[in-house]
């Protein structure tokens, strides 16, 4: 028995479809990241598991029970908002305490699961203060913390990181991750930022707009993209494509002649137009591997531990990842090489990726 | 060089002085003699420049406490405009709370009703207000008038509110739902606190013209000790002579609400309420 099933889930607002035929199955403590820009009805999922949105079609399942028409509350779950929706005129305890009330908790209950919960998150001194006297991250852990107290069976996470800087984004993060171990419950997170949803995801859904794209794990998706959007959303820099038609057990395009490695080989038809991906770290310039190509640096992005090159090759724009220690001049062309085994095929029309199991 | 600059500052300084002291002295003289009529004993109209009494005495205090139903006209405005108030409050807090959150077919042809009803003078509705209220047998009655002055100012007060209760963001009710919080609790623990400095200025607002208000009172209040405040002062302006004395007093004693109500309430008019509250 699943913890949580989605099962042909859509959602539509008026005569748009948001959120088409969605299946999911999530186990007990399991950690799933839907993903994808922004747009494409992610949010709408997580708030539909909320019990903020109704949904249109499908079922949804909390263990056994068919909760499309049970009211939040009785769903046993938490949610942390993008915005934080702080009370603001009640102090950082009643922030946290305002849910366990409403459930009539005694109060001594309700101040052992708040002090807590403060020292799970470093909020103990801040109790007594009001939300405007707290920095950004502060505020994300009181939103955090008033999810935490009520002990729910399900954590709902919308965006809950994109409002803060950079570094402390990262920290958060770790945080999560950190608390999720310590927790244990299962958690559903939205993000558009495919590093939280590598880092964070025990299960990774890709959707873009309103249809989901791929359901696995982060390396799943990384090594195995089921179409050309996933190739392209999951991993930074983005994956390489380049245009080109098979002959002869090559692919052949403007300004590059690639090798098939033998997994392609197999499903694809001569004459057959393609897609050839392949990722920026799979560039290599010590010349191992078999395929060859040959580009114009256009514009070199140093970054300390290594270096983006963008390069052209014949009008077509790729980027690789190069060791710092390789120079590279603008302007100048250069040899480097993929293994072919580490490219992927996608055809153009459908977009899907072109494997042996065609 | 420094030596200069604070001359010259001081020069500023002294100029934008100078005119703030005078302006305040044509402001506050008129009260001033509102004041010295108060305490004079003499109900005719003074000329004298002289803003001071010459025998300050509290005659004609002790005039309006003693020989008129003052104290009765007091209590029957202050039950009246608090009544009103309250009332007003509570009917154009939830009325201004469904139009800001719900959306129901007739909800904007109702807005726009709330608007109209603005649009046209007060005393246009005396007569049909005078009919209505005699129909139900409210003439002469304290609760009469509340209905009347609590009803009028709801539009005013439901588009303040709407307009304020519009920007509390949505996200904090979700997450009250999401809490476990029904609507009932939403709106009484989130809203209304958070709506504090919007309420106290439609308190304000509410009070105050049921406090000042004379044409529907003198319609409608027939029985001298029915009477409100500003009916009751007219008393004292005759057709061929003004007791001066008395009225400046009254009106002195009758404005005294009004500022307590506003130093009350001032505490409650502040900025960056929903500060901290929700980012992005």
């Amino acid at each position: 028995m699943a913890e949580l099933s989605l099962q042909g889930i859509a959602k539509r607002f008026g005569d748009v479809e948001v959120v088409t035929d969605f299946n999911l199955s999530v186990e007990a403590g399991e950690f799933i990241v839907l993903v994808g820009p922004s747009g494409c009805g992610k949010s709408t999922t997580l708030r539909m598991i909320a019990g903020l949105e109704e949904i249109t079609r499908g079922e949804l399942r909390m263990g056994e029970r068919v909760v499309n028409n049970v009211p939040p509350k009785d769903r046993d779950v938490a949610m942390v908002f993008q915005s934080y929706a702080l009370y603001p005129h009640m102090s950082v305890y009643e922030n946290m305490a305002f849910g366990l009330r409403l459930r009539k908790l005694p109060q001594d209950e309700i101040d052992r699961r708040v002090q807590e919960a403060a020292e799970i998150l470093g909020l103990v001194p801040y109790l007594e203060r009001k939300p405007k006297a707290l920095s950004g991250g502060q505020r994300q852990r009181v939103a955090m913390g008033r999810a935490i107290v009520r002990k729910p069976r399900y954590f709902l996470f919308d965006e809950p990181l994109s409002n803060l800087d950079a570094k402390l984004r990262g920290q958060m993060r770790t945080e999560i991750a950190r608390l999720h171990r310590k927790l244990g419950a299962t958690s559903i997170y939205v993000t558009h930022d495919q590093i939280e949803a590598m880092t964070l995801a025990d299960r990774i859904v890709v959707m873009k707009d309103g249809v989901v794209q791929q359901i696995g794990g982060p390396i799943e998706l990384y090594r195995r993209p089921a179409n050309r959007f996933v190739a392209g959303f999951i991993g930074s820099p983005a994956m390489n494509f380049l245009e080109g038609v098979v002959e002869d057990g090559m692919v052949r395009g403007r300004g590059f002649t690639f090798p098939l490695a033998a997994i392609h080989a197999g499903p694809v038809r001569p004459g057959e137009k393609v897609l050839l991906g392949f990722r920026p770290e799979a560039v290599r310039v010590d010349g191992s591997g078999a395929g060859t190509l040959t580009g114009d640096v256009e514009v070199r992005e140093p970054l300390g531990a290594e270096v983006h090159a963008y390069l052209s090759i014949g009008g077509q724009q790729v980027v690789g990842r190069f060791s710092p220690d390789h120079e590279l001049r603008e302007g100048q062309s250069i040899a480097f090489t993929v293994d072919p085994a580490a490219c992927h095929l996608f055809d153009p029309e459908t977009e899907l990726a072109i494997r042996d199991n065609r | 060089m420094t030596h200069v600059k604070s001359h010259e500052i001081n020069y500023t300084k002294l100029l934008s002085h100078l005119v703030l002291v005078v302006v305040t002295l044509m402001t506050l003289y008129p009260v001033i003699w509102v004041l010295k009529m108060a305490f004079t004993p003499v109900q005719g109209f003074s000329t004298s420049l002289n803003p001071f009494p010459a025998n300050p005495s509290l005659e004609n205090f002790s005039y309006l406490f003693n020989d008129t139903p003052f104290v009765r006209w007091g209590i029957n405005s202050l039950v009246i405009a608090a009544a009103t108030t309250l009332v007003g409050i509570f009917l154009s807090c939830t009325a201004a709370y469904a139009f800001s959150r719900f959306r129901f077919p007739g909800r904007k042809g109702m807005l726009l009703g709330f608007l109209v009803t603005q649009m046209f003078p007060g005393v246009m509705m005396m007569i049909p207000l005078y009919l209505l209220i005699s129909a139900l047998g409210l003439l002469d009655s304290l609760f009469g008038l509340i209905l009347v002055y609590s009803t009028t100012s709801l539009p005013f007060s439901t588009w303040m509110l709407k307009g304020y209760f519009d920007t509390i963001p949505q996200d904090l009710e979700e997450s009250a739902v999401m809490d476990g919080a029904t609507r009932g609790m939403i709106f009484w623990k989130i809203i209304i606190p958070l709506a504090r400095p919007a309420i106290a200025v439609v308190a304000l607002f509410s009070f105050m013209s049921a406090w000042n208000e004379f044409i529907l009172a003198a319609t409608f209040m027939n029985q001298e000790t029915m009477y409100t405040l500003p009916v009751g002062l007219k008393m004292m302006v005759g057709q061929y002579s003004t007791e001066w004395g008395h009225f400046s007093a009254a009106s002195l004693l009758v404005s005294i609400p009004i500022v307590a109500l506003f130093f009350y309430l001032q505490q409650h008019l502040v900025s960056g309420l929903m500060a901290g509250g929700v980012k992005g």
